[in-house]
């Protein structure tokens, strides 16, 4: 191999370099989130492991359904029943998007764009109508 | 060599003919469709227009806009309007070139300019009339989104938004003849008065309009504007295509304009004036 004098050091720096995440936060992957569950409802949409997994998935087929389908069937959840949507059926139990969506979101560096329209709980509150 | 060159020029030139005058010849031979009105004529296939195939039954929504009823009650159309805003978090730009309108008032030389004339009736002369959408049967805002953000709902006929999908390119503000569609050129929530916890708000850098309150008839309620007026009968709601409803009647009994009619979109909306 020619050259081996550089490459060689040079691989190493460059693997030392990307994973220096790793090496900074001493092979940690940090405190796993524990995004707060609405108290006194115990069942969601579907199972807690398919929601971690699939919720943007069933977000955006209830987006297409609604606005696209005319189908607005509503969904029934321990009882009750609600209408579609991230206002409308998920944020009347999960309440608190800050301490929910966001505990998850900001751990995994996502940043879904949600909140440029829909309104969280507390902004909705923050405009409340006035009679 | 020359020879097979000039055919083939020939044969290109001919096909390059046949490719610029073929629409024309089909446009020549369907049916002017300029009147929205009977579900038979709007919708069936000769007076398609453009080749689309609508279907001739099935719920197509509509609106008479009765201004005889809001010239005698102009507060009612304040109320309207209000009704709008609210349930659809529509922002209030103090500047009028930010303007967002899903329902407005504008005077009638501005809502009728082609039947502009010098002795107009004493509520053309004085009167906002009341303008929303008019959810076209032929809509050219929807054949000029590039995104599909703008789309007919087969099931009801509204031309319906996904914000969702909305770029912003404004194609569909430039082709509505009717100046039905706002642009949000800055971020509207801190114009927003008081929220509807129901409904999103919209973004920066977004297209918006009336929505014939696609939500609301999910719930088996009325639009608001309509609710509004309270069943003064100065906003009609309803289906086009069946000749019991509401709108039907009213429709069969009065004489109604439209708006534009030139620009062979069809509104589904209807002014007795
Ligand atoms: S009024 Fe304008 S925005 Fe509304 S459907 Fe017709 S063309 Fe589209
Ligand atoms: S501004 Fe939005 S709705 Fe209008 S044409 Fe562009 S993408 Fe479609
Ligand atoms: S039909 Fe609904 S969205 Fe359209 S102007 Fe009336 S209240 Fe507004």
């Amino acid at each position: 191999m020619y050259n081996k004098g550089t490459i060689i050091p040079g691989l190493v720096i460059f693997i030392v370099f990307v994973t220096f995440p790793l090496w900074y936060n001493g092979l940690n992957a940090g405190t796993v989130p524990k995004p707060d569950l609405p108290i006194g409802q115990k069942e969601c949409v579907a199972p807690a492991a398919e929601m971690r997994d699939n919720h943007m998935k069933l977000l955006n087929e209830w987006r297409d359904a609604v606005l696209r389908e005319d189908d607005r069937v509503m969904v029934k959840v321990g009882g009750k029943e609600y209408r579609k949507g991230l206002q409308m059926a998920c944020m009347q139990c999960h309440n608190d998007k800050e301490k929910f969506c966001d505990s998850c979101h900001t751990y995994a560096a996502v940043q879904p764009t949600c909140w440029d329209c829909h309104l969280t709980p507390k902004e909705a509150a923050s405009k409340k109508e006035t009679h | 060599m020359d020879n097979t060159r000039r055919k083939f020029l020939k044969i290109a030139g001919a096909a390059a003919l046949a490719g610029i005058g073929a629409p024309a010849l089909v446009k020549l031979n369907s049916t002017a469709a300029f009147a929205s009105s009977e579900p038979a004529a709007g919708h069936g296939s000769a007076a398609g227009g453009h080749g689309e195939v609508v279907a001739a039954t099935g719920v197509r929504l509509g609106m008479v806009v009765d201004m005889r009823k809001f010239a005698e009650t102009p507060e009612m159309l304040d109320a309207a309007i209000a009704a709008c805003y609210k349930v659809h978090n529509i922002p209030h730009f103090p500047d009028r070139k930010n303007e967002i309108k899903w329902i407005w008032k504008a005077p009638y030389a501005n809502v009728f300019p082609e039947q502009e004339v010098l002795h107009k009736s004493e509520m053309a002369k004085s009167k906002p009339f009341a303008v929303l959408c008019n959810h076209c049967d032929n809509p050219s805002c929807v054949k000029a989104c590039p995104t599909k953000a703008t789309f007919v709902q087969p099931e009801n006929g509204i031309v319906a938004m996904d914000f969702h999908r909305c770029i912003g390119c404004r194609f569909c503000m430039a082709a509505c003849p009717y100046g039905a569609r706002s642009f949000n050129w800055q971020d509207p929530r801190p114009f927003i008065t008081s929220y509807n916890p129901d409904f999103p708000t919209r973004m920066r850098g977004v297209v918006e309009k009336c929505n014939f309150c696609g939500e609301r008839l999910a719930l088996g309620l009325e639009p608001a504007c309509v609710e509004a007026c309270q069943g003064s009968g100065a906003m009609v709601f309803g289906d086009l295509n069946d000749p019991d409803s509401e709108i039907r009647k009213v429709l069969d009994k009065e004489f109604t304009i439209q708006r534009n009619p030139a620009a062979g979109t069809r509104p589904s909306v209807y002014y007795i004036v």
